[in-house]
């Protein structure tokens, strides 16, 4: 199991990923920094949380250009799953790896705090036992409501590639229950073939019950049982 | 050559020109008088304190550091140490929020950071005017936010804090920030020079002309003209702050650094003065070598801009090359400015001139005032009225400011970030897991502004005692604390006598409860047209929890058969109590008095409680009393409560008393005898009040009429103040 997680001035959960990754797959992931130009083959390639180049100019998009990224591009459209969590979603869209952007949440505060998530589509990523059953991560970010127009939102319905949503505890997707104003109350989206995966929710940070959740495990775990599915 | 008009424009009265004159032997030039002006500061001299902060017991076995450095530093075992502070950043605050309380978590970070250690949390106390008043709602969005901003973006979380809302603060607000690292004992770095020759080097961003002279401006009192001095606040970047910490420590890895210092009030001057001055060495630095982001910048500018997220570095022969490629990778400027010398001054050199040659000793020892005090304790008890609707006064508190839930300021704060937070903030101490072990550290600041307006003494006893009732009830040995001391005007006799009364009450507290103060900071003049704030001497306490499978939070898992009890004496005192504020309009009177024997007792006792897995929750019980504390217990539970009075007193004063010294708990059925029976052979005084049950808030007092409110209700009032507030027109 090899895990490549991209560091850029700025990131700030690549430790907190690195830990996750640790603990679960029982391997060391390796950490790289963005000026880089190549990459090992790896069966992972992460885009951690934080706030990339401070999230000047438009979050993400500083590091969308960074040197690493061509590689991460090339290697993504030939296969290799690719995680962007939060400031990695946020670099994926600018990359236009995915489609859309996120805004600024719509009542313009930072959120942090757990929140609740189900999986309604069959995927890859999340572990079949837990597709229609709610779950929940933690978010933390200021720029998290996702937006696409209208034919890409189609494409991603028709395609199964909404992989998260808001909800509430019960599983009830309403507007109510989007924390941050995401079009469809969208958390995670995947790319055409399905091997690129963002999304805003942080599963690394909920792999403890003494740190308040640890429903992020099986998202791990289902991922290293499963290599090669993608 | 400068002028004595000059000296009182930048904050120097006719006595401390006339001093500079005599220690140079010769009039200043502005760039010198300039730096004088700086360092003689109380923020940044200490003047009118430092004959009474000697008597703060500083020392203890577990003790690394104590004051005196950019933060203190404490053996927690395992061959680490905790660094920790906490410092003001009061007037920027109050002239631009978000700005000024971003640069103070920015300010504090880089103390704890230049000494080697990673931040692991951040802690906030905030003090704002009236919620009436028509500034409030702007200085808390901006305050809360630019905490965020700063915070969030370095991705070192924030757990706790206070916030409080008093008239008191309609004019000066109060921003305390404090920030706790962990270092390898083996790898903590200091502010020192080294010997002669050594290079000093600049890193991290470059200087600008924003912040010039901050440390006067933060010395001195505001007045109607003070919206002006919003040039003097420094711009945050946060995001070239986490470059600069992970280029420092990617650094201090290495073998490179002698000593290290941030530039923090007073920038390159205090910097320089302390370093060089610690060794009892000289300095000299070519100001044409400082990084500078605009042209044209004077001597004077250079030495007194507070540009943020710089530092100044005293390294080893040979490492230059090895420390400029490691900032190279980050995009940091680095650049050697000067050497150590044996000079025993501080030279500057601009355009091949020297420009500014100072003994670096008045700069560096400043001056030490001893001023008029009179101590001025209100003395006269007051008779707190009742309404005993504790029904309706219940409702009326939870749906108070300084009670409700605090979650809509730290949900805007990344309190999880670095994936070791345990629990939330709002708890009785916040809880860092040291990584990669099953030990945390507990956290807590505590102050009750309303106890020292009306005794400053008993206030700062008072403090400590709070923040060491918090350490216990998570199960955390107390180890130090930090203190932030914000007054009035030390001018003022009776703002003096506060200053010295608070400081013998932290002082009296510490020794008693084995907390010794290994940092500190002092904050003055925090008065408009000429009405000082309540004085409000912040702790900020840090202890450590063995076992982090121990810990017991406020939120009740299994809450069935679960019994409630107190620990503690209840007496009923009501005066200066929130109840007294709030419900009687009554802020006269005496605080309750602290007995520290009690506290000391108590609080072993509760440790030993859950160190022996005896019961399930714990909070200490302060504002607002056993009501307060039960209703948060049972509004996080989501479970009803049935207690009984079983005393005389006035149901109100029995519910919203506040007498120190106590504990709520909650306990198995099936511990309570066992509780009880231990609790009678150590002389703690103890009492059971009822169970947990039902989803009512329900009491029976001594004449046996029951009354009850929903939990429910009680919840939505205690969580949606701050969202209410900001929608509506208050």
């Amino acid at each position: 199991m090899k895990t490549s997680i991209i560091v850029f001035p700025g990131s700030n959960c690549d430790r907190d990923i690195a830990v996750a990754i640790r603990n679960v797959s029982n391997t060391e992931p390796n950490m790289v920094w963005h000026k880089e130009t190549s990459l090992n083959k790896a069966d992972l390639i992460v885009l951690p949380g934080g706030f990339s180049h401070g999230d000047y100019l438009r979050s993400g998009s500083i590091a969308s250009r960074a040197p690493i990224m061509k590689e991460v591009i090339k290697l993504a459209n030939n296969g290799t799953p690719v995680l962007g969590i939060c400031n990695g979603f946020q670099i994926l869209t600018e990359c236009e790896l995915l489609p859309g952007v996120l805004m600024r949440n719509k009542n313009m505060q930072f959120i942090c705090k757990y929140t609740y998530l189900i999986s309604n589509n069959e995927n890859k990523w999340v572990n079949k036992k837990e597709i229609n059953k709610v779950i929940s991560y933690p978010v933390a970010h200021h720029d998290g409501n996702y937006f696409c127009n209208k034919d890409e939102l189609n494409n991603l319905k028709a395609n199964n590639r909404i992989v998260f949503q808001y909800c509430s505890a019960t599983g009830i997707i309403s507007e109510e229950n989007n924390i941050n104003g995401s079009l469809y109350n969208i958390a995670g989206i995947t790319n055409k073939n399905g091997n690129v995966l963002g999304m805003m929710p942080h599963p690394e940070r909920a792999i403890s019950k003494n740190l308040g959740g640890n429903d992020g495990i099986s998202f791990f775990e289902n991922f290293f049982n499963n290599i090669g599915n993608l | 050559m400068t002028t004595l008009d000059q000296a009182l424009e930048l904050g120097l009265n006719k006595s401390e020109y006339e001093k500079i004159i005599n220690y140079l032997d010769r009039v200043p030039n502005i760039t010198e008088l300039g730096i004088f002006s700086a360092m003689w500061s109380e923020h940044c001299s200490y003047k009118s304190s430092r004959k009474w902060l000697k008597n703060l017991p500083t020392n203890a076995d577990w003790v690394i550091q104590g004051p005196g450095e950019n933060a203190g530093v404490i053996d927690i075992g395992n061959g680490l140490a905790a660094v920790f502070k906490m410092e003001s950043h009061n007037h920027p605050s109050f002239i631009e929020p978000y700005q000024g309380a971003a640069t103070g978590v920015g300010g504090i970070m880089r103390d704890v950071f230049t000494m080697g250690a990673r931040p692991v949390a951040n802690m906030n106390c905030l003090r704002f005017g009236s919620v009436h008043h028509h500034k409030t709602k702007h200085l808390l969005s901006g305050v809360v936010s630019g905490i965020g901003g700063y915070g969030n973006c370095m991705g070192v979380p924030t757990i706790g804090g206070e916030c409080t809302f008093d008239k008191g603060y309609n004019g000066n607000i109060l921003v305390n920030a404090m920030t706790i690292g962990i270092v390898d004992q083996k790898s903590i770095f200091y502010a020192k020079a080294g010997k002669p020759g050594s290079k000093v080097v600049y890193v991290g961003a470059k200087t600008g002309r924003d912040g010039i002279h901050g440390a006067s401006m933060a010395s001195a009192s505001f007045d109607e003209d003070s919206e002006n001095k919003r040039p003097t606040v420094q711009v945050g970047d946060p995001f070239t702050e986490k470059l600069l910490l992970e280029s420092c420590l990617e650094l201090m890895r290495t073998d490179c650094i002698i000593g290290i210092q941030d530039m923090g009030a007073a920038g390159l001057t205090s910097s320089a003065v302390e370093m060089a001055a610690k060794d009892n060495n000289g300095i000299k630095i070519n100001l044409d070598k400082v990084p500078v982001r605009e042209t044209k910048m004077t001597p004077f500018e250079i030495m007194l801009s507070e540009s943020q997220e710089r530092m100044l570095m005293v390294i080893k022969p040979n490492s230059e090359q090895k420390a400029k490629k490691i900032f190279n990778k980050w995009e940091l400027d680095f650049s050697v400015i000067g050497e150590v010398t044996d000079s025993k001054h501080i030279e500057l050199i601009s355009n091949n001139i020297s420009v500014a040659n100072i003994p670096l000793e008045p700069l560096a020892n400043g001056l030490i005032y001893n001023r008029p005090y009179k101590i001025n304790k209100s003395k006269n008890k007051t008779i707190v009225n009742t309404n005993n609707n504790w029904d309706i006064s219940l409702q009326k508190l939870m749906n108070n400011p300084d009670l409700c839930s605090r979650r809509w300021i730290w949900e805007q704060y990344d309190h999880m970030v670095m994936g070791d937070t345990i629990g939330m903030p709002g708890s009785e101490a916040s809880i860092v897991r040291i990584h990669g072990t099953n030990e945390a550290l507990a956290i807590t600041t505590d102050c009750t502004p309303r106890y020292c307006k009306a005794d400053a003494k008993m206030g700062g006893k008072q403090a400590v005692a709070e923040s060491y009732r918090n350490l216990c009830s998570v199960g955390a040995t107390a180890l130090a604390i930090t203190d932030c001391l914000n007054f009035g005007n030390p001018e003022n006799s009776i703002v003096m006598g506060q200053i010295i009364n608070a400081i013998n009450g932290i002082g009296e507290a510490c020794k008693k409860l084995s907390m010794p103060v290994i940092a500190g900071n002092v904050s003055l003049y925090n008065e408009t047209d000429g009405e000082s704030i309540p004085p409000t001497p912040q702790i900020g306490a840090v202890g450590i929890i063995k076992d982090t499978s121990k810990i017991i939070n406020n939120k009740i898992e299994n809450s069935s058969d679960n019994d409630i009890l107190i620990i503690g004496e209840t007496l009923g005192h009501l005066e200066c109590s929130i109840y007294a504020k709030e419900i009687s309009k009554n802020e006269n009177g005496l605080p309750p008095n602290v007995n520290l024997d009690e506290e000391f007792k108590n609080g072993q006792f509760i440790l030993e409680l859950i160190s022996k897995d005896m019961i399930n929750s714990c909070k200490d019980i302060s504002d607002g009393g056993i009501a307060i504390a039960l209703t948060e217990i049972c509004t996080m539970s989501s479970i009803g409560c049935k207690i009984t009075q079983k005393n005389k007193l006035n149901i109100d004063a029995w519910l919203f008393g506040e007498d120190q010294a106590r504990y709520i708990i909650i306990c198995n059925k099936s511990n309570t005898k066992d509780i009880i029976s231990a609790a009678n052979q150590k002389q703690v005084t103890i009492d059971c009040i009822g169970e947990l049950q039902g989803e009512n808030f329900e009491v029976k007092d001594f004449k046996k009429e029951i009354k009850k409110i929903s939990i429910e209700k009680l919840y939505n009032l205690r969580n949606n103040w701050f969202e209410n507030y900001f929608s509506t027109k208050i």
